[in-house]
């Protein structure tokens, strides 16, 4: 890829034709990513590299940004609410990761057979994914009311006394938020778990029930290994996506009740845009930033050492 | 779709198969019966969305509740609003994102490589992180509380670049070769080989787009401050807060607001799930 020729003496005729032709060829491989780079530059890039001299200073909307180095950081270790919204942000990607990942495998291993209907069910499946997070949200909210709500009669239906308050709840609500996220996401990573079955060979099946292996044996030994690259890719997706969950818990419960449901992302919107302390905000950020680098790059080790 | 569990289907075609159908049967309840309630109570009088037992139908449609609900809301604005910005930031993607894919698969540059994985990288991050440098840029050049915040959001996505450039690593560059030597340029290339060859993955990307503007809630939310900017998802929640114990209503909007979506969706449904195939695929 580099642009200088090697051999043939320089200056000669047509070794400046190739270097002019080598060039030409770049600047236009060039001109084809510019258009979207302006853009992506300065509207993804220069920000994400602003986040991290903001976070060292103290800046509200009307005054200049003062550099105050590690404060807000020290700040942050001695702040409750920033301490619920870790806890809350790692207690919804401690349930939503697994659980994502155990039914949305299950489902497509269930799809992946010739079943009738399971054109529909896909389209089905995958439904609540496109649909906004406003509306299934406030559908949600109602299901999950605590009097009348359908979700605690049917509840009390089958023998549920005291059926849970949900969202009204300060013990309920982050399981309701879970429950809703899982039912949101699982057809989305269904369908990439669906494209990855289709990459595993179907020889090696047949091989290993040749020699014997029941179902679940070849579910662990040919089916898991061969899905390697699409489970941890779906891992690494459901972990950024985890943990910078956000509108569901807004339009559900606010945060609420109390500071039950209240995350990462929620208290930076808070701190931010919401107080205007920008500088307070963006150490915030970088620490949800951090932690998506730290689990990404270990999920990568991780990856590499089982691949090798 | 491929199967592979055929044969042992057909040796126990009793059990499993009955297993398989009561799973989907369950799950497929599971997944819609949210959406049916929510068709069902917009058609009901408030009191009866809270009814004990649960009626699942109502039982006399208030076909009215579709008809006063423009009339106590903005709905057209809002829809007005969202369809403006979901168009223009899908094109803008489309454009940008498949002109910059042509260029990290085919076009050959110094620092390709390292460029491209800097897209990438920004995709493991969230936006969330960076929404407050963001915003205070956005607001030093009075972008702010314009439609155009948005769609400069939205409309330069890393994700873009990604679908469309695995979709032209499947193409074989023996075919740009052959163009080059016949002596189309690079632009000649890109507009009548490989735009023409990729419409199933503009479909998927354009489906994707117009499908995350429309849903998008936390960007209007942070820069449409002003009512008649609104997009539908901003609407709905005010409606909500405003009207809160008409339940009735509240569905309908919900229902107003999905509909679209769902025509799109069903439309489009195939490039829906190739687009989402081809990007949880290595590259």
């Amino acid at each position: 890829m580099s642009t200088t020729t090697v051999g043939g003496p320089p200056g000669t005729g047509a070794d400046r034709t190739k270097r002019w032709y080598r060039a030409r060829r770049s600047l236009q491989g060039v001109s084809f990513v510019l258009p979207n780079f302006l853009g992506f530059g300065l509207l993804t890039l220069g920000p994400v590299v602003a986040l991290f001299y903001i976070s060292f200073t103290n800046w509200n909307v009307f005054g200049k940004a003062k550099w105050i180095g590690l404060d807000n950081f020290t700040r942050l270790f001695g702040d409750a609410g920033f301490h619920r919204a870790l806890l809350n942000t790692l207690y919804y990607s401690a349930f939503h990761i697994p659980l994502t990942l155990a039914v949305s495998l299950g489902l497509a291993l269930l799809l992946n057979r010739k079943l009738r209907g399971v054109a529909f069910f896909r389209t089905a499946a995958f439904f609540p994914y496109v649909t906004s997070i406003v509306a299934i949200a406030i559908a949600w909210n109602l299901l999950f009311s605590r009097d009348a709500g359908p979700i605690n009669q049917i509840l009390g239906l089958v023998g549920v006394d005291d059926p849970p308050g949900w969202t009204a709840s300060s013990d309920w609500a982050m399981p309701a938020v879970i429950i809703v996220g899982v039912w949101r996401e699982m057809g989305y990573y269904m369908l990439l778990f669906l494209a990855g079955l289709q990459t595993v060979p179907p020889e090696l099946h047949e091989a290993a029930r040749i020699d014997g292996a029941n179902a679940w044996a070849r579910f662990r030994n040919v089916t898991l290994p061969c899905l390697r690259p699409t489970t941890f890719f779906v891992t690494v997706m459901l972990t950024i996506g985890s943990f910078k969950v956000f509108d569901l818990i807004l339009v559900m419960t606010n945060g609420g009740p109390g500071q039950s449901t209240l995350v990462l992302s929620q208290y930076i919107y808070q701190k931010g845009l919401v107080e205007n302390r920008f500088g307070y905000a963006s150490a915030i950020s970088v620490v949800l930033f951090a932690l998506c680098m730290l689990v990404t790059v270990v999920q990568f080790a991780v990856n590499r050492r089982r691949n090798a | 779709m491929a199967t592979l569990d055929t044969r042992a289907d057909r040796r126990s075609p009793g059990i499993g198969r009955v297993v398989g159908y009561v799973v989907l049967a369950l799950a497929a309840a599971g997944l819609l019966l949210p959406f049916f309630w929510m068709v069902s109570s917009s058609l009901k009088t408030d009191n009866a969305v809270f009814a004990s037992p649960v009626t699942w139908l109502p039982d006399v449609p208030q076909w009215g509740n579709y008809l006063e609900i423009w009339r106590i809301s903005d709905m057209l604005t809002w829809l007005k609003n969202t369809v403006f910005l979901s168009v223009v930031v899908t094109l803008l993607q489309l454009l940008t994102g498949s002109f910059a894919a042509y260029g990290f698969a085919k076009a050959r540059f110094p620092g390709r490589n390292l460029l491209f994985l800097v897209y990438i990288g920004t995709i493991a991050v969230p936006w969330q992180a960076y929404m407050i440098p963001q915003f205070i840029m956005m607001s030093e050049v009075g972008l702010t509380n314009t439609p155009w915040s948005i769609i400069a959001l939205q409309a330069f996505g890393a994700f873009g670049v990604f679908l469309m450039r695995q979709y032209y690593l499947t193409i074989p560059d023996e075919l740009c070769e052959a163009a080059r030597v016949d002596g189309l340029s690079e632009y000649g290339i890109y507009f009548r080989i490989m735009l023409p060859l990729s419409v199933p993955a503009l479909a998927s990307l354009a489906l994707l787009t117009f499908v995350t503007t429309w849903n998008d809630y936390l960007g209007p939310l942070i820069y449409l401050r002003d009512p008649d900017l609104w997009t539908i998802q901003l609407g709905l929640k005010s409606f909500v807060s405003e009207y809160n114990a008409e339940h009735a209503l509240i569905m309908t909007g919900s229902v107003l607001s999905v509909v679209p979506i769902a025509v799109v969706f069903l439309l489009g449904q195939k490039y829906f799930v190739q687009g989402v195939a081809t990007s949880g695929l290595k590259g």
